[in-house]
């Protein structure tokens, strides 16, 4: 039980470690920010076993470290968050281990639903990207229900890939590009354009992520943002994602303000 | 082999957590000396023997030896056979070789402007530097090497600059094709060869019929390609069969997809391993599909110098990588 002095320091220290923050962010807010920051949130479950920790109990502590980033991607105005929450390879995994990953989300997805006057008063609008079709029906409603919820936030918008591989994302855009075509002009050739693929992308009408940040120092994208990719810098501290921290983030986007003006040029070269 | 131009800003090199061979500083000296000290570009040498100076990396980085290696010359110009001896270097796995090697060869003209050249010096040693990576591949049972020689965003280059490269495209492709006859070796382009001159759209087309029983390795060269162009194309086909009643849009699946993708004239459309040289960490529209899986290695040397040390290191951050594909650990 915390003392009366104990709290008083630790609200002071926290005091202090938010203005810290605010001045760190002041300054980099000098260079160009991010619009789009994407996450693969790898290393949880070697976390657990470097901690001697249940997979739970890491799965835990990645939730709070999520809370702790999306915190610093709102005070520095980032406006896209896409995390990589759950792959359609995922489901590969053990049946506990996809239960209980299920679970969490529904368990969280459920808080925020009865708390969403917190998400309207911070404007963060939930987006789930994926073929929620492979969720269960239980899942499925509560984030079609949170998508629904806060449709017309605009100050953030944190997009949640569930049951997602980029090559499924382009699968359905192949389909529904296709569906489009032939209800068109089904006598005249097809003509497909970049652009007829993207608008029937999750990722329509949201700009390419600037920075995508994997934990654990795996360098890959395992099926994440393919097409979206293309410009983007991709940056892989070997940190594990329940220990990733405000310095992460910052080296990150110290690196993207030094290479901007050279990919806003490769950005520039793709448009013409 | 021309590289993706990008213009490069002179930065210095970023200390990024990436699970790469840890930089080993005496062996970019050696090799910068090795590399910036040669003023003859010609690659002919008789058939004397070569001293070079090889780093063998071991299975752990903080282990490195330099050995002294005597490797037998070629002389590409006279067709002198190249003594093969397919044994890896010491700390490499047979059993965990890439099958498909993938390459954006980055930095030919900043290694020109470091040296006070032209960029078209930087270009031709850039075509040596894939010489020998198309030779080492070839020697240690690597299957497919991709290189991206030419966007499709780099036709907006001044036109003198893209008449050059087509001009050595089509030169390199006609003076080594009996290298590759003699190697072994099968040619494939991939990219929007309409865009070409003629010219070379003929050449590329001789190459790859005369090479197409070859099977020792198959060098893919992308030219004029992008990866968001691959898969535009790709459902263009598709739509064309839906048109026809070929195929019902029900019935697409990732594997017609895949089928209709310009890899599909190799047996190992995905590659392993992508190596993008001269530091730069992305993956600029190069095989967007085929990537998925990929362990991407984004490794510090501008192309003209990537050598043997430094595809051994590439290699050997790829065979320590654990690639589980979204699955768990066995």
């Amino acid at each position: 039980m915390q003392t009366t002095s104990e709290r008083s320091s630790n609200g002071i220290l926290g005091s202090l470690g938010s203005f810290l923050r605010k001045c760190v962010f002041q300054i980099l807010s000098v260079g160009p920010i991010p619009r789009h920051v994407a996450f693969i949130m790898g290393g949880n479950r070697r976390y657990a076993r470097k901690q001697n920790l249940s997979e739970t109990a890491s799965y835990t502590a990645g939730f709070l470290a999520l809370m702790s980033i999306l915190k610093y991607c709102y005070e520095l105005g980032i406006q896209y968050v896409t995390l990589y929450a759950f792959s359609i390879d995922n489901f590969k995994r053990l049946p506990h281990e996809v239960k209980h990953v299920m679970d969490l989300m529904q368990e969280k997805l459920q808080a925020m639903l009865k708390k969403q006057s917190i998400l309207h008063s911070y404007g963060i609008r939930v987006r789930f990207l994926g073929d929620l079709k492979l969720l269960n029906d239980p899942l499925r409603l509560l984030a079609e229900e949170a998508m629904t919820a806060t449709a017309k936030n605009s100050k953030m918008v944190l997009l949640i890939c569930v049951a997602y591989t980029s090559t499924n994302e382009i699968l359905r855009a192949v389909h529904g590009c296709c569906r489009e075509k032939m209800e068109e002009n089904p006598e005249d050739p097809m003509i497909v354009k970049v652009g007829d693929l993207e608008r029937h992308m999750d990722t329509a009408m949201i700009p390419e992520p600037d920075i995508l940040i994997r934990t654990s120092g795996e360098t890959r994208l395992s099926n994440f943002l393919l097409w979206q990719t293309t410009y983007c810098y991709l940056y892989s501290p070997s940190v594990l994602w329940p220990e990733i921290s405000l310095r992460h983030l910052v080296w990150g986007i110290l690196n993207f303000q030094r290479l901007h003006p050279n990919l806003e040029q490769q950005k520039k070269k793709k448009l013409n | 082999m021309y590289q993706m131009l990008s213009l490069q800003l002179p930065l210095p090199p970023t200390i990024n957590g990436f699970s790469y061979c840890y930089p080993k500083p005496a062996l970019w000296l050696l090799h910068d000396r090795y590399r910036s000290s040669s003023r003859n570009f010609s690659r002919a040498c008789s058939s004397s023997t070569l001293l070079k100076y090889c780093v063998h990396a071991c299975a752990t980085p903080s282990d490195v030896a330099f050995e002294r290696e005597e490797v037998k010359g070629t002389d590409s110009s006279t067709g002198i056979p190249v003594d093969e001896s397919p044994s890896l270097p010491a700390g490499l796995r047979p059993e965990l070789m890439p099958k498909h090697v993938a390459v954006i060869m980055d930095g030919n003209v900043r290694w020109a402007r470091q040296r006070k050249l032209p960029s078209s010096f930087g270009h031709e040693a850039g075509v040596r530097a894939l010489r020998e990576l198309t030779d080492l591949c070839g020697k240690w049972g690597i299957n497919v090497l991709t290189v991206f020689a030419f966007s499709t965003e780099n036709w907006i280059r001044p036109k003198v600059e893209v008449d050059f490269l087509m001009n050595l495209f089509e030169r390199v492709i006609k003076e080594d094709l009996n290298n590759f006859m003699r190697d072994d070796i099968r040619i494939s382009v991939i990219g929007d060869s309409t865009k070409l001159p003629v010219s070379l759209q003929k050449m590329i087309a001789e190459a790859q019929q005369i090479t197409r029983n070859n099977s020792r390795l198959q060098l893919i060269i992308a030219v004029s390609y992008s990866g968001q162009y691959d898969i535009v194309q790709a459902c263009r086909s598709i739509a064309d069969k839906v048109n026809e009643g070929l195929i019902q849009p029900n019935d697409i699946t990732e594997a017609v997809i895949e089928k209709e993708l310009e890899t599909n004239c190799t047996n190992f459309p995905h590659p392993d391993l992508f190596i993008r040289t001269s530091g730069e960490q992305r993956v600029s529209n190069f095989l967007l599909w085929q990537l998925a899986y990929t362990e991407l290695v984004f490794a510090q040397p501008l192309w003209p110098d990537f050598g043997k040390a430094d595809f051994v290191d590439a290699l050997c951050s790829f065979q320590q990588r654990r690639r589980r594909f979204g699955g768990r650990d066995s």
